[in-house]
């Protein structure tokens, strides 16, 4: 309870808290909530280019779409992307750190200097050559992001773990009997807890907006579906007339990335007993 | 392992002759070298030696966790009977650590972890050794047996003084201060109920008030539960405080071993005489041992504290000075009470 006390006290978190929740609820009933579900995929030719108003709030595409009706229908895919895409590398990168940080010698290294390899690359530019690799479609988007995004969890809790290994509570544990399995499991990894929470609410940002740059440059969700960067790439050559078509879209990654990134700071307060006092 | 059944008098822990090495980058460097301890049931002995000495480093050789590179190469350390160098890592971590022998760790303020409740780590270490006898996850895990470790450990919170012991257990590490903690970690010491508790400089982190009343604590414990104790300190005051018997170290080696009131009088070894003279109590002028322990990597020859000693002679750069018993139970590591054979003992 007083947790929840303290989050409510910090404005931003709450902020990024509801934008979160108001995207996840959008794509959960994304079909309910859309006026025109169907112009997902359908398209009306003879009501292209539509300006906002009360019958198209958005306006329409240049296939007559209500551009409205496909920022919610595309809530859904960004948000499972991002999930995905962050949960797969979490799944990666956190073993790998632990392990490389607790035991050393030439497994830790041989997995750090891969990680190192992956960090050297921007992230975006090897995602986009692995994408590129398979054929372009959402999943492989979401393969690339994960292969590529991975080794930030894994340089984290590697340091952490280095950290928190030389710290005095893992030696007392290994005097008082706790098996290695346990202090890493139990201990390093749960003060772990805080960065990577950090990073993956972070990353679920990050990753809603990689991922839309795989769209825009084509080589990630494929059309006609509704998706936010696919949406901004086709509506590039009706700027700046039509210049709906591309604002929403690129409003809806915006708070997306906003709210995530937000609520994530808050988060890392609350998790993190010793920054906890510190406010 | 000797078939002969341990008698009550016979040392709980006895180290002989142990030598620990580390190899590293540049060398072999022996840390420990022919290092002797004993220590009889309910007796508390201290480790003392300055820094770099190698006094944590016996403590890990008894508790088996060295660190890496480093290997006990000679030498045995018996514990209640028991080869405790031939047990497996399983045997060490199970039936050892933490239960036979209680840990008591040098910095209150950073040996808690500090994201969880401290009930839950106390618990947590007894419910390890809940079961060392039979493997039972019902035993370890029950709702009764956590309800019994529970019952015990506020009663141990209560027995070292900890405020609202009860209340206590919910609380996390940073809502204590450094003297609590510490009154905390040695109830976690003494949670499974140990033979010995080994304490790495317990007191150090702490102011002196509560350094004097967590020793008190100590030894009124150590008689309260009958557990032995290892102490490791640099501090002489703490020793005369707390300790029945006392070893000094220099250098990775024994070089004085006695009772602690016999050393405190008659300190016999120039490097005792040092340390003792050290002390502020003792000195008014803040003089201190000209010189510093030598690296493990490159030890002086013969008598390692030779570079560093007033009375040192020729011989002393040759060869080792070898063990000389001085009354009952006081021996000495040095060349001017005579070599063991030739010399009488008493001198």
């Amino acid at each position: 309870m007083l947790l929840v006390r303290k989050f409510a006290k910090d404005v931003p978190a709450v902020f990024g808290f509801f934008v979160v929740l108001f995207a996840v609820v959008v794509a959960l009933f994304a079909e309910q909530l859309a006026p025109y579900p169907l112009d997902a995929y359908e398209s009306h030719l003879l009501q292209r280019l539509q300006p906002p108003s009360w019958e198209f709030p958005f306006g329409t595409d240049n296939l007559g779409r209500d551009v409205f009706s496909r920022v919610i229908l595309g809530t859904r895919s960004a948000l499972l992307v991002a999930c995905m895409v962050v949960a797969l590398a979490m799944g990666i990168g956190v073993p790998l750190g632990l392990v490389a940080g607790y035991f050393g010698g030439w497994p830790s290294e041989i997995i750090m200097r891969v990680t190192d390899v992956f960090l050297a690359v921007p992230q975006l530019v090897l995602a986009l050559a692995l994408a590129q690799l398979l054929s372009p479609s959402l999943e492989s988007a979401m393969l690339a992001l994960t292969l590529t995004y991975w080794p930030f969890f894994t340089r984290i809790v590697y340091a952490e773990t280095r950290r928190l290994k030389a710290s005095l509570f893992v030696d007392a544990l290994e005097c008082l009997g706790a098996r290695s399995a346990r202090i890493l499991v139990a201990h390093i990894l749960p003060n772990t807890a805080s960065p990577i929470i950090v990073r993956a609410t972070i990353g679920m940002g990050f990753t809603i907006l990689t991922a839309a740059v795989l769209g825009f440059l084509g080589v990630g969700a494929t059309p006609p579906e509704p998706d936010w960067g696919l949406s901004i790439a086709e509506s590039r050559q009706y700027l700046p007339e039509a210049w709906w078509f591309s604002t929403f879209p690129g409003l809806a990654i915006f708070f997306a990335v906003l709210g995530f990134n937000l609520l994530g700071d808050g988060l890392r307060d609350i998790v993190d007993p010793r920054l906890r006092r510190s406010r | 392992m000797t078939a002969r059944p341990p008698r009550p008098d016979d040392p709980i822990l006895d180290v002989r002759g142990l030598r620990v090495s580390i190899s590293g980058d540049e060398g072999r460097a022996q840390v420990l070298d022919n290092v002797d301890l004993s220590i009889a049931p309910g007796r508390i002995v201290g480790v003392v030696g300055e820094s770099g000495c190698g006094k944590s480093t016996v403590i890990r050789a008894v508790l088996r966790v060295l660190p890496r590179g480093a290997e006990v190469e000679r030498g045995s350390i018996r514990f209640d009977g028991e080869d405790l160098l031939g047990l497996g890592e399983r045997e060490m971590a199970r039936r050892i650590r933490g239960k036979a022998i209680g840990f008591i760790p040098q910095d209150p303020y950073l040996a808690l972890n500090p994201v969880f409740r401290v009930g839950t780590q106390l618990l947590e270490i007894m419910r390890w050794h809940a079961a060392a006898g039979d493997s039972g996850k019902a035993m370890r895990y029950g709702r009764a047996v956590r309800q019994r470790h529970r019952e015990r450990l506020v009663e141990l919170l209560r027995i070292v003084q900890v405020p609202d012991p009860g209340g206590a257990l919910q609380r996390y590490p940073h809502q204590f201060s450094g003297g609590q903690r510490q009154r905390l970690l040695i109830a976690g010491a003494l949670a499974c109920e140990p033979r010995l508790v080994i304490a790495d400089e317990p007191t150090t982190a702490l102011d002196v008030t509560t350094q004097l009343e967590i020793l008190k604590l100590l030894r009124s414990l150590a008689r309260e539960f009958d557990v032995s104790m290892l102490f490791v300190t640099h501090d002489f005051g703490v020793v005369a405080q707390l300790c029945d018997e006392v070893n000094v170290i220099y250098a990775g080696q024994s070089v004085e071993a006695g009772d602690t009131a016999d050393i405190l009088q008659s300190p016999r070894h120039p490097y005792t005489r040092a340390l003792i003279a050290c002390h502020p109590d003792h000195s008014d002028d803040l003089t201190g041992i000209a010189g510093a322990v030598p690296s493990p990597l490159t030890p002086p020859p013969g008598c390692r504290f030779h570079p560093r000693c007033e009375s040192a002679r020729a011989s002393c750069r040759d060869r080792r000075p070898s063990r000389v018993q001085i009354g009952s139970g006081h021996s000495v590591d040095c060349v001017l009470y005579g070599e063991a054979g030739e010399g009488s003992p008493g001198g």
